[in-house]
């Protein structure tokens, strides 16, 4: 059995976020707050948005109106890997571990959650892009945040792994993680909270 | 903090060293730059004079051209594939990441710049004297000019035709350092030098927090 808190005490919360891109106010008046443990699922069809609040919630675009606090180390997976494409897969992974001092024993165990320690040798281009989702996957965990931000986590992936994919969300939340689902697609998560998106649709 | 900019710098030399798989690495700017020196006797004629008179010139203008080369891979790759958001995530602010890159990008085209002025001094029948000023003038320039590079790339980066765009707006911006750099040849003095190496540590002071800024308002 996993340690019942293996993170400490993290929360993020946003007020009365309003995110306008160019001339168009895709959203607003939108608030959430996630603690340890807790999982949210954003839903909505294309276009309302979700990709834009999980770079507003990671920091990364400012909101047009609102306020973000969080409290606590993130980490973000989105359709960009991050990873070197002309570099093998451990390799590529490598980097971020040395950046984020992760030991590589500690790499090779999330390399094996996510199923990718068969690839380690495989150069990230070669890849597919479930494979490149998974490895995405692996970079994203053994970052060691307490929050996750997971944007559409579940694109290009088989049922195994899907399911791969949620287990590890759950026991991210139960160490006390904080687990922010950003898909289009249903994810099983137990006891996520659920925010549809195009509800706020300005 | 520390090993996070370690890491990066490591791997920035790496990926400028080799290219990254993609076009050459730090190699083919000096083969440029010796192709050049190469054919410009043979558009000059072999006027002996005449060729140590432009020579000092030409090597600082192939120089300028040879650094333009890896400008299209200097940042737009890494905004691409979300390596920044990546170390924004992680609260290493853009400006030390830039800094990073001016380092790393200096150290693959510089040295192996300088190495090359060599064979190209005797195609021109520079004088020792001459040569050292060269040496020296490039010691002084290339570090503005690395930083010219990073600073433009990252402007760059993101928008349609960056490439083709980064070197018309370089070569410019390199216009002090050229002068002052390959002004010391025509007065056989330092101070030129001195002055290309005043231009210099001006731009390297700048480049990072224009870059750094430059990235950040790629986001939005």
């Amino acid at each position: 059995m996993e340690p019942a808190a293996a993170f400490p005490v993290s929360n993020i919360s946003a007020t009365g976020i309003a995110c306008r891109r160019g001339d168009r106010l895709l959203f607003a008046g939108l608030s959430l707050r996630v603690e340890s443990g807790g999982a949210l699922h954003l839903t909505g069809p294309n276009g309302t948005g979700k990709s834009s609040l999980m770079r507003i919630l990671a920091g990364l675009l400012r909101p047009y109106a609102g306020e973000v606090e969080r409290n606590g180390a993130m980490a973000l997976l989105d359709e960009r890997p991050a990873l070197d494409a002309h570099l093998p897969l451990g390799k590529a992974l490598g980097f971020w571990a040395r950046c984020d001092g992760v030991a590589p024993a500690r790499l090779e165990e999330v390399a094996g959650a996510c199923a990718v320690d068969e690839l380690l040798d495989v150069p990230v281009r070669y890849l597919s892009t479930g494979q490149r989702k998974r490895a995405a996957l692996a970079r994203t965990i053994a970052a060691g945040a307490p929050i996750w931000l997971l944007d559409e986590p579940l694109n290009g992936l088989d049922t195994s792994s899907v399911a791969m994919v949620e287990d590890l969300a759950m026991r991210h939340c139960e160490q006390g993680g904080i687990c922010i689902v950003a898909s289009h697609q249903p994810i099983a998560l137990p006891g996520a909270a659920r925010l549809d998106v195009a509800d706020y649709t300005a | 903090m520390t090993r996070m900019w370690l890491a990066i710098l490591l791997r920035d030399f790496a990926l400028l060293m080799t290219g990254g798989g993609r076009r050459g690495g730090a190699l083919l700017p000096v083969l440029f730059f010796i192709s050049v020196a190469i054919l410009l006797p043979f558009a000059i004629g072999p006027d002996a004079k005449m060729l140590q008179r432009t020579g000092g010139g030409i090597v600082w203008v192939a120089a300028l051209l040879a650094a333009i080369l890896p400008l299209d891979r200097l940042v737009e790759p890494d905004l691409e594939h979300g390596f920044f958001d990546q170390w924004a995530l992680r609260g290493l602010a853009e400006e030390w990441i830039m800094a990073a890159r001016i380092i790393a990008h200096w150290l693959t085209f510089a040295p192996l710049l300088m190495l090359a002025v060599l064979p190209a001094s005797a195609l021109f029948n520079l004088s020792a004297q001459q040569l050292g000023l060269v040496e020296l003038g490039l010691l002084a320039g290339t570090p503005g000019l690395a930083a010219l590079g990073v600073m433009i790339a990252a402007i760059t980066a993101g928008l349609r035709g960056g490439a083709a765009l980064s070197g018309l707006m370089l070569l410019p911006l390199a216009v002090p350092l050229l002068i002052f750099g390959a002004g010391a040849l025509q007065q056989q003095g330092a101070g030129g030098i001195a002055l290309a190496g005043a231009v210099s540590l001006v731009l390297v002071a700048v480049a990072p927090f224009a870059a750094g800024a430059a990235i950040r308002a790629a986001r939005e």
